[in-house]
């Protein structure tokens, strides 16, 4: 008797990296696209940046079930709230609602959410609610399994006041470092750069994202002068 | 599962699964997640293609049983996972469809059906086990979305799911291409479901297909029947000892003779 046992079976996962980053006159977010379950990539080219309305996305990472519903909660909350307030929600309102479902519901949802955008009282904002419900606003925020191994590049990398073509490199170059770092994330690289002037959404493709040491491609390679091993083993 | 911190197989968990099976713990039943179901987005429209194979454990339960359910007349979806969870929520879902056109006077949109699947299946926590590729043109255009148990989804130009997903997804990645006519889009779809039919054991029989475009649905049952029941060419052989009657194989009678004026039942 054998089992037909599969990594497919496995919930659907969002091993993730996501960034938001303010600059000087706005807010640039970002992330990887892949989606997994288990060791299957179910989706290489996922968008994990979500629009909750028309001045503020957010970045999902953790389980695609709970953080596609959070969101959706969240943008028809602000729907509403659009309609009664008048005029278009602001970015503290749209973290804190995200807030609230995730720390009400904290033991029975998985996700990490970054939560990123542009109003005309507080200008770009960058708000994190991590696993468990926490709201903290930064001034810049990383999430998800790749965000490991960004900690120490953002305290080199960050500055204060960067100009929006700064933060956008920025972004991509992190986004790019985690990639090739962690198995979880891969893909391509999308950014959501939000201004008073509206949404710009960009998209890296994998071969215009930079090569990191180990990954480039070899250059005069004994491999290319040395014939083929031979497949018999060794006998000495 | 965790990984085992050194390098080899960790026997801990066998220890105690043997120890819990002495004490008259009955093993868990195999799940059953045999098939395998694509879809893709083409010129004009959605192909959604399932192989015919349903499973009871390691027993084929039905040889030719259908995967592409009926949401809408626009709107099929494909079912992987255990079979009733599959029919009963694609059956509920296209209820509620027929409902809400009644009630708004037309057309269903693929993202209704979507947003009634995903809402359902994450109010029961991947417990009710149904993995689905739901395709349909509506009024905004072709859409393609994969569903999971647990209530996420995905929007794709090209999709699988099941056991053999890997095996089908192998070939729509190296021969997927945009904007393909309707019969490169089917033999695609054919060949995917096909590489699932023979190289995984949980799928097999045959190949249905259904073709959606604007205004008009094909469902093409049994498009390709790779896997006929076939009988020996010189009949059956028999040992000396066997009284052999009959060589010759007779298919059954269509008809039943039905005798006018019949005795009515008596003891």
């Amino acid at each position: 008797m054998y089992r037909l046992s599969l990594d497919v079976e496995q919930p659907h996962s969002m091993g993730t990296t996501i960034i938001g980053v303010t600059y000087n006159g706005g807010v640039v977010l970002g992330a990887d696209s892949r989606t997994s379950t288990g060791m299957y990539v179910a989706n290489r080219a996922s968008d994990k940046i979500t629009q909750l309305t028309d001045n503020v996305y957010v970045c999902r990472s953790g389980s695609a079930a709970d953080s596609q519903v959070v969101s959706d909660y969240v943008r028809y909350f602000l729907h509403q709230h659009t309609i009664q307030l008048g005029q278009p929600a602001t970015v503290k309102v749209a973290a804190s609602l995200v807030r609230q479902l995730a720390y009400n519901n904290k033991a029975m949802l998985q996700t990490g959410m970054i939560v990123g955008g542009w109003d005309k009282y507080e200008g770009g904002k960058i708000y994190g609610v991590p696993l468990g419900g926490t709201l903290l606003e930064q001034p810049f925020a990383i999430g998800g399994s790749g965000s490991s191994y960004l900690y120490g590049f953002f305290d080199q990398a960050w500055r204060e006041g960067m100009s929006q073509e700064e933060a956008e490199k920025l972004v991509v170059t992190a986004v790019s470092l985690a990639i090739a770092r962690d198995g979880a994330s891969g893909g391509v690289v999308r950014t959501v750069t939000i201004n008073k002037d509206g949404v710009n959404r960009k998209f890296y493709p994998g071969d215009t994202l930079p090569l990191w040491h180990e990954e480039m491609d070899a250059v005069n390679s004994l491999l290319d002068i040395v014939p083929a091993a031979s497949p018999e083993p060794m006998i000495s | 599962m965790e990984v085992p911190q050194k390098g080899g197989f960790s026997f801990d968990l066998c220890r105690r699964n043997e120890m819990l099976v002495s004490k008259g713990l009955r093993s868990p039943s195999f799940l059953k997640t045999g098939t395998t179901i694509v879809g893709l987005i083409f010129q004009d429209g959605v192909i959604l293609g399932a192989d015919t194979r349903a499973t009871e454990g390691p027993i084929v339960a039905d040889k030719n049983c259908e995967k592409i359910h009926y949401m809408a007349p626009n709107i099929y979806c494909c079912g992987a996972g255990t079979a009733a969870d599959t029919e009963a929520v694609t059956d509920m879902v296209s209820s509620q469809l027929k409902l809400h056109r009644y009630h708004t006077g037309r057309e269903s949109r693929v993202v209704t059906a979507l947003t009634l699947l995903k809402s359902h299946l994450f109010s029961y926590q991947g417990y009710v086990s149904a993995a689905l590729v739901l395709g349909g043109v509506d009024v905004t255009g072709p859409h393609l979305h994969t569903i999971y148990p647990h209530g996420s989804t995905d929007t794709l130009p090209y999709a699988t799911m099941g056991s053999g997903s890997l095996a089908a997804m192998a070939i729509f990645e190296s021969k997927y291409r945009e904007g393909m006519s309707r019969d490169e889009g089917i033999k695609l779809v054919a060949e995917a479901i096909l590489s699932g039919v023979f190289n995984d054991l949980g799928s097999g029989s045959n190949v249905d297909i259904c073709v959606i475009t604007k205004g008009n649905t094909e469902y093409l049952r049994n498009h390709l029947s790779p896997n006929p029941r076939t009988y020996p060419q010189k009949g059956y052989t028999f040992s000396k000892k066997t009284e052999v009657l009959l060589t010759k194989i007779t298919p059954l009678r269509e008809i039943v003779p039905v005798i006018e004026g019949g005795d009515a039942m008596e003891e």
